[in-house]
């Protein structure tokens, strides 16, 4: 696993499908002016990368503006719509800052089931530690099985300590205890890890709300950061797990998580213009160190096939 | 799940219905917006093209042309379309003939495969009467044995005991073995997540699926997944020959184009579908009620079903005799209040009907507030036997007991008595004008909620 540089990997995964798409615009560019047809290949080229129909025809209506009947060359169109994409998804490349007057800096961790949220505290607790932070970590995912003893896991690998409380217990009440425990051992960062819910489960995003108002108790400033785990291979209902969970709590980063894969999270161009949430970190594999910062020229240049 | 997608159509369709005579850009016009929103449902790219195609072929010509409402037409036509593309008939998992046999749970990480594999398991215990075992074998995720051992427990279905260090080929060997041995009808395996593109972990469950040789592999699959549907489905199904998709997370908003995609391009029937986090949230998949939802003709059959499954048929019955009558007492209401919530509360209820998927989004800003039921079960069962049967002799003291029995305030009290009465009074009135049919299914409206919105 380890060898190759994270960027390579990132760009291998991403190149799985990008190849799709450079092969889609090169055939699209076989007449080489840019015409009407040409234009809604490109589009559609675009929606094969789950940018979403509205996006995609945004992106490719630029490229016709400035193109239009004009002799272009595949690999200058390619270059053209990364830089585009670039442009919308720099401003958000933004990693996590831990404030150090914060004793502990809290970060809330949220997401819909199954989007990578405990794997991802795990990740970020072993770069924390890393850089010599004192991290505690709440296992406030309480109605997965296992959940809890999933987390323990990662505390042990990162040398963090763990509160926890058995399966079914109130998950607010526990983020209370650890962040009481938190500032008394003085730490530095506290996660709190949650149980993955549907956004349209009204009942489930209230407990949610009730997580981050217990812990105003004890903070009137925590949580200071409240992290929305997002899954690559997801479509559009990203646009609406955004906004659903931002009604709720104020989201401060998106994580994307198995980047690795073909999906290519073509969404995240939609999501930069639409809510500009800062995109903190990318997850590309299953290892404590395949989280890293996000990149957005990379990102870009590899969803259009370009090298970096 | 697919709410969003009745929306837009429904709105495209609607503009056809209020047309008189259908012109051939009448339909071009309409399939555009039906391929906008197939896209942003998440239907894959080249699934939207074959769909649309078809759909176009079949309504620009005599039969449509010269239809009496040209706007229905096509919206059979696109029903059609999706039902075919959806599949046939509903199919069930296999049950072995010659027991025991496995069925192999595979799919990307986080789809759901651990709780689906128990959800399934539970299913086949309680429906087929199988004896069943569950094992995992996922060592790749911290815990991931631990959660299927657990979630073994709470459905009561047996775990394969876990060894320490055991590769997942050598445990599905072993889980083969103890099902022989146990008298088992039923192996299920639960696999570690994998992405379809990681060659190494592919190769181990192609070597899984050849020492176990299962009768049913399930590629699980979010509904929330996007365009990269087509390349998971065919990856997985090129790779270890599916048998059938599992769907899960259709409880959530998300239009579920993948459906779309992973059946055109697997050709394997969607099977089963998850719609919630209990054990017992597992359906059976049925194309034909799906595309109606689809085009928001609303779910009426699994409505049919869910109220047959909960009311009994008697109870219904002798309930309407007695509201014709104008003789309901709070005995009847707590009745229906609890019936309600057993289906899933009203939320649950009003998707399934036609014409309310369209309205979902207001009804979702208009808060219905489903503790409103808990909280008027409450009150009811604050009550005395006598206060139940006969309401008017509540008076203002023992609303004040009521209150603070039930942990709710005087007001909320005076509004359920208040809104049972006029209840009541409204179906004496329905009662003596004969249309005791429509109490039948035993839906009275209930005190505060709002009533069910007119169609069209």
């Amino acid at each position: 696993m380890s060898g190759q540089g994270w960027l390579g990997r990132l760009r291998a995964g991403l190149s799985k499908s990008s190849n799709r798409i450079v092969d889609g615009i090169s055939s699209v560019f076989t007449r080489r002016k840019l015409d009407e047809e040409a234009i809604e290949g490109l589009e559609e080229v675009l929606i094969a990368a789950d940018v979403g129909p509205a996006t995609a025809a945004k992106l490719a209506g630029k490229i016709a503006d400035t193109r239009f009947e004009k002799d272009v060359t595949p690999e200058a169109v390619r270059r053209a719509l990364a830089s585009e994409i670039a442009a919308i998804l720099a401003p958000v490349a933004k990693p996590v800052g831990i404030d150090p007057a914060k004793k502990p800096h809290v970060i809330l961790v949220i997401g819909v089931n199954g989007t990578g949220k405990t794997t991802t505290i795990g990740k970020l607790a072993k770069a924390m530690r890393d850089d010599g932070k004192r991290v505690v970590l709440a296992a406030g995912d309480t109605f997965r099985a296992a959940a809890v003893e999933q987390l323990k896991i990662w505390g042990e690998r990162s040398g963090c300590p763990v509160i926890s409380r058995p399966q079914g217990a109130d998950s607010a009440g526990l983020a209370y205890d650890a962040l009481q425990q938190a500032q008394r051992d003085n730490a530095d960062v506290l996660l709190i890890d949650t149980a993955g819910r549907l956004h349209n489960k009204a009942n489930l995003m209230a407990e949610l709300e009730k997580v981050a108002r217990v812990l105003k108790k004890l903070d009137p400033e925590a949580p200071q950061d409240c992290l929305l785990v997002l899954d690559a291979t997801t479509g559009q209902n990203a646009l609406s797990q955004v906004s659903t969970f931002r009604e709720m709590l104020p989201i401060t980063g998106l994580v994307v998580t198995k980047l690795d894969g073909s999906a290519k999270g073509g969404v995240l161009v939609a999501l930069a213009e639409k809510f500009a949430i800062p995109i903190r970190a990318v997850g590309v594999g299953e290892g404590a160190d395949d989280l890293k910062p996000f990149d957005a020229d990379a990102f870009a240049r590899g969803l259009m096939g370009l090298e970096a | 799940m697919f709410d969003s997608l009745t929306t837009r159509l429904g709105d495209v369709l609607d503009r056809l219905k209020r047309r008189g005579a259908l012109k051939e850009q009448d339909v071009e016009a309409a399939l555009r917006e039906v391929r906008v929103a197939l896209l942003e449902a998440d239907v894959a790219l080249p699934v939207v093209r074959d769909l649309v195609a078809k759909v176009k072929e079949k309504a620009i010509g005599r039969e449509v042309l010269k239809s009496i409402t040209p706007g229905q037409m096509v919206v059979k036509i696109v029903h059609d379309t999706l039902v075919e593309t959806l599949g046939g008939e509903g199919e069930d998992v296999m049950l072995p003939a010659d027991p025991p046999g496995a069925i192999l749970m595979v799919g990307l990480q986080g789809s759901g495969k651990t709780t689906t594999t128990a959800k399934l398991a539970l299913r086949l215990k309680d429906r087929e009467h199988k004896k069943v075992l569950m094992a995992s074998l996922d060592v790749a995720r911290p815990a991931a044995q631990e959660q299927l051992k657990i979630l073994g427990e709470q459905a009561g279905v047996a775990t394969l005991p876990v060894v320490a260090g055991q590769r997942p080929v050598e445990i599905a060997r072993r889980a083969m073995e103890a099902g022989r041995f146990g008298g088992y009808d039923v192996v299920l395996l639960d696999t570690a997540g994998r992405l379809h593109v990681d060659e190494a972990l592919m190769d181990e469950v192609a070597a899984v699926r050849d020492a176990a040789m299962p009768l049913e592999t399930l590629l699980v699959a979010d509904a929330m997944t996007g365009q990269d549907a087509v390349n998971v489905g065919k990856a997985f199904h090129d790779r270890l020959g599916l048998t059938g998709i599992v769907l899960t997370r259709v409880d959530g908003d998300a239009r579920g184009g993948a459906a779309l995609s992973m059946r055109a391009v697997t050709g394997c029937p969607i099977k089963l579908l998850g719609v919630g986090e209990k054990l017992d949230a597992l359906e059976a998949f049925h194309p034909d009620r799906i595309a109606g939802r689809i085009l928001g003709m609303g779910d009426v059959v699994s409505l049919v079903e869910k109220v047959a499954e909960t009311v009994e048929a008697e109870d219904a019955e002798k309930l309407a005799a007695k509201l014709a009558k104008g003789e309901m007492d709070l005995n009847d209401l707590a009745e229906q209040l609890r019936q309600i919530r057993k289906m899933g509360g009203m939320s649950g209820l009003m998707g399934l009907l036609p014409g309310v998927a369209k309205m979902k989004n207001q009804l979702a800003q208009a808060n219905i507030d489903e503790s409103i039921v808990k909280r008027q079960e409450a009150i009811i069962q604050s009550m005395t036997p006598h206060e139940r049967r006969r309401p008017q002799v509540i008076q203002a003291s023992r609303r004040r007991r009521i209150a603070t029995g039930s942990g709710t305030t005087v007001p909320e009290v005076n509004k359920l008595l208040k809104q049972f009465m006029t209840m009541n009074k409204m179906m004496k009135k329905v009662g003596k004008m004969g249309k005791k049919g429509m109490l039948r299914g035993g839906f009275p409206p209930m005190p505060g909620m709002p009533g069910m919105p007119p169609r069209f």
